[in-house]
């Protein structure tokens, strides 16, 4: 029996459109404006100033924290500025924004093809090397990779769990870098099980990705007997880490908990390739795979992307925006964020621009609760969505906290599924976030 | 047929007097000793729990004060100082007289100042737009257009013009209580002094962003020139990130500012009309 998560979900059209396009290294744009926060916790700070000439992988912003992580130049080139430039939301974050003359990389940087089997590093190095070259978790929340492998005092990993779910429906570039670079990804997350001390590891993969199981088990029987390739039914979201945990061993990470709670550390297959860079080949974080798609559009595409380069000129360069585009996402069309400014750049984890039409993205004219109960069906969480809408929108934060808002993890299948149209995630969302700040206020005991 | 008759009554009768005395009983026991002053300040309130003391509601607000036997750092917003003298009257203690306040919208990012620079089809409520992103303008500070201070209002007295998509104030309904003011994700609407014959001089504008940025996003927006702070003979104004401020303590409702700033976004309202022949005096913005 093909095993999935035990509780809820929902089952979007996969709409995987750009799925047999090759990766594509994409040509640099003249000008770079690259963020200095891209992870979750502290901005980096800039270490750069306006005329100083840098080289594509130096390091140009410093980890300023526990929770935070290094920005390294995608380009080679001239700093322009070193000031707020307005990001997707519309919001002024702090970028570097640099001229590109040329490509001149670090000389640390392998440059060459060969894949690099040895692991040589200690996992002290190893997770050293890690910070050092800025890898975050590219699955959505960018958390800092370094921190994720090293499990705090008294907590031990058992298993690692690569996510190659891809839930997602559209997004393709999990997909196209198990393909095209299965092995590198494999060494990648027996990089990061050396690092953890762990001898058993698990890869994850939805079944509407049978390619990529099949590369996927050739290899791991010929070459990587200590990753298990497990084939997951196709089910959203699959991909979030405490389903993934479910689907793959069958543990529950507890409420509030971490995943290490249950003994597992998961990391995303692009997370894991970018380990394999910064370990084997001393390559920072600072180019990964992107989806462009959208049915709107005419070629659908899988970009190899330098952080930064502005969402324009990658619609630019697949033939502008086409006039029956509504919307424009960045991320998945589940829980991707739409995108208010088209002149902000891509940041480490930004996975795909999606275009929707207007048919697609409409939202129906919300109507009263029927109490069907779908929503109650599809919580992966074992939530009550339309109980914790109608107790958000009155305001009642301690009903909220009772009815474990905080578990949300905003998946949006409440929403998508809900016969009425009613905009549930809008508000649980916001109670979740007034709910978390009132719990966080709160003295420690 | 009788007997069954006579039976339940008498039952039926002997029951309720045996309750009756254990309610009694519990009743005595369990009595809970409430100052009668409480219940007669209370009867001073407006009634309106509205809860712009910062207590619960009136019966709140009213334990508190008789508690306390003080009346200070306690006011009715809505009943004001009438109220307040009933109060201080029943409790036999000196009320501090408060200058009445009214809520003011400080951002004029009317539709045709503030061009629209994306479109927002999510749920309406200022709260979620303002988690998500900056809003549908060029501007992040100001309004935002969702209504939340709308719904916030027990008194009807904040309505978001259609038009403009700014909320407007009735100054005759307003209280002063707060609620929208707590309800305003951007902290646009702010609590200023009623001033004399309803005359206020403030500046409605938010951004902090430099001027020509300002500018750019919306035509009303103080750029942060600083020419009121030099013009105001009062020391009133103060420019703090690219924002002038009015401190209604102190102005004194010259209105020399109001004819220096360059982009109209000082207002003056309630004003008389100035006569129509004295052309030497600058237009001014008399707008609410």
């Amino acid at each position: 029996m093909r095993r999935t998560f035990s509780m809820g979900g929902v089952h979007p059209h996969d709409c995987k459109i750009s799925a047999d396009s090759a990766i594509e290294t994409f040509p640099l744009p003249q000008r770079m404006y690259i963020s200095m926060s891209q992870h979750l916790g502290a901005p980096a700070k800039p270490l750069v100033q306006k005329g100083d000439k840098v080289r594509t992988g130096q390091l140009i912003g410093a980890s300023a924290g526990f929770i935070s992580a290094n920005i390294h130049s995608s380009v080679s080139g001239t700093v322009a500025a070193v000031e707020p430039y307005t990001d997707l939301a519309g919001n002024p974050v702090m970028h570097v924004i640099i001229d590109v003359e040329g490509d001149e990389w670090e000389e640390s940087i392998d440059r060459t093809p060969d894949i690099v089997r040895d692991i040589t590093l200690s996992p002290a190095e190893i997770i050293k090397r890690i910070a050092d070259c800025g890898v975050v978790g590219l699955g959505g929340a960018s958390f800092p990779t370094h921190v994720k492998l090293s499990p705090p005092p008294g907590k031990k990993a058992e298993f690692l769990i690569i996510n190659g779910a891809e839930c997602e429906p559209y997004l393709t570039s999990d997909y196209r870098l198990m393909i095209e670079h299965a092995e590198e990804v494999l060494l990648g997350a027996r990089i990061m099980m050396k690092a953890l001390g762990v001898v058993e590891g698990y890869i994850g993969i939805e079944d509407n990705k049978p390619e990529a199981i099949k590369k996927m088990r050739e290899l791991t029987a010929s070459s990587y007997p200590e990753i298990k390739v497990v084939s997951l039914r196709k089910k959203y979201p699959q991909g979030g880490e405490k389903q993934l945990i479910d689907a793959v061993t069958g543990r529950r990470v507890p409420s509030m908990g971490l995943p290490i709670d249950a003994g597992v550390v998961v990391q995303n297959v692009g997370t894991s390739f970018a380990v394999y860079e910064a370990v084997q080949k001393n390559k920072p974080l600072f180019e990964g795979v992107m989806t462009v798609t959208g049915e709107c559009l005419d070629s659908q595409h899988n970009f190899l992307l330098r952080v930064g380069t502005p969402f324009e000129k990658i619609l630019e360069a697949v033939g502008g925006v086409p006039q029956k585009t509504a919307k424009i996402i960045s991320g998945g069309p589940m829980m991707g964020k739409a995108v208010a400014n088209l002149s902000a750049a891509s940041v480490k984890s930004t996975s795909s621009l999606l275009l929707l039409t207007e048919k697609q993205t409409k939202r129906m004219e919300e109507s009263e609760c029927i109490r069907c109960g779908k929503c109650v069906q599809a919580c992966p969480m074992g939530l009550e969505p339309y109980l914790l809408n109608k107790l958000a929108r009155a305001g009642r934060m301690e009903d909220l906290e009772h009815n474990k808002v905080y578990d949300c993890i905003e998946c949006g299948c409440c929403m998508f599924t809900c016969p009425a149209y009613i905009p549930l995630l809008d508000y649980i969302r916001t109670a979740k976030a007034d709910v978390m700040r009132i719990m966080r206020s709160r003295p420690k005991k | 047929m009788g007997t069954t008759f006579i039976f339940t009554v008498i039952t039926l009768s002997v029951l309720g007097l045996l309750l009756a005395v254990v309610l009694f009983l519990v009743a005595k026991k369990f009595n809970v000793e409430e100052d009668p002053l409480i219940d007669v300040v209370e009867a001073t309130m407006p009634g309106a729990n509205c809860g712009g003391c910062g207590f619960a509601g009136c019966r709140a607000f009213a334990e508190a004060c008789v508690k306390s036997r003080s009346l200070d750092g306690k006011f009715c917003p809505v009943g004001g100082n009438a109220v307040m003298q009933k109060v201080a009257a029943a409790m036999g203690v000196q009320a501090e007289e408060k200058a009445p306040m009214v809520a003011v919208v400080r951002c004029n990012g009317t539709c045709q100042n503030r061009v629209r620079v994306n479109e927002y089809d999510g749920s309406v409520s200022c709260r979620i737009i303002s988690s998500l992103y900056a809003g549908d303008t060029g501007c992040r500070f100001g309004c935002l257009g969702g209504g939340d201070c709308e719904r916030a209002c027990p008194f009807g007295a904040i309505k978001v013009n259609p038009e403009t998509l700014i909320p407007e104030v009735d100054e005759e309904k307003c209280t002063a209580c707060g609620a929208c003011v707590r309800a305003c994700p951007k902290g646009v609407i702010e609590l200023r002094n009623k001033g004399p014959k309803n005359r206020r001089v403030y500046v409605s504008c938010m951004s902090q962003d430099k001027g020509a940025v300002a500018r750019k996003a919306c035509s009303a927006a103080c750029i942060g020139c600083r020419k009121c702070e030099k013009v105001c003979p009062f020391g009133a104004i103060t420019v703090e990130n690219n924002l002038a401020y009015i401190d209604f303590n102190k102005c004194k409702l010259c209105r020399k500012c109001v004819a220096e700033c360059p982009t109209g976004a000082i207002h003056a309202v309630n004003f008389p009309p100035k006569p129509a022949a004295a052309p030497a005096e600058e237009p001014k913005t008399d707008k609410q």
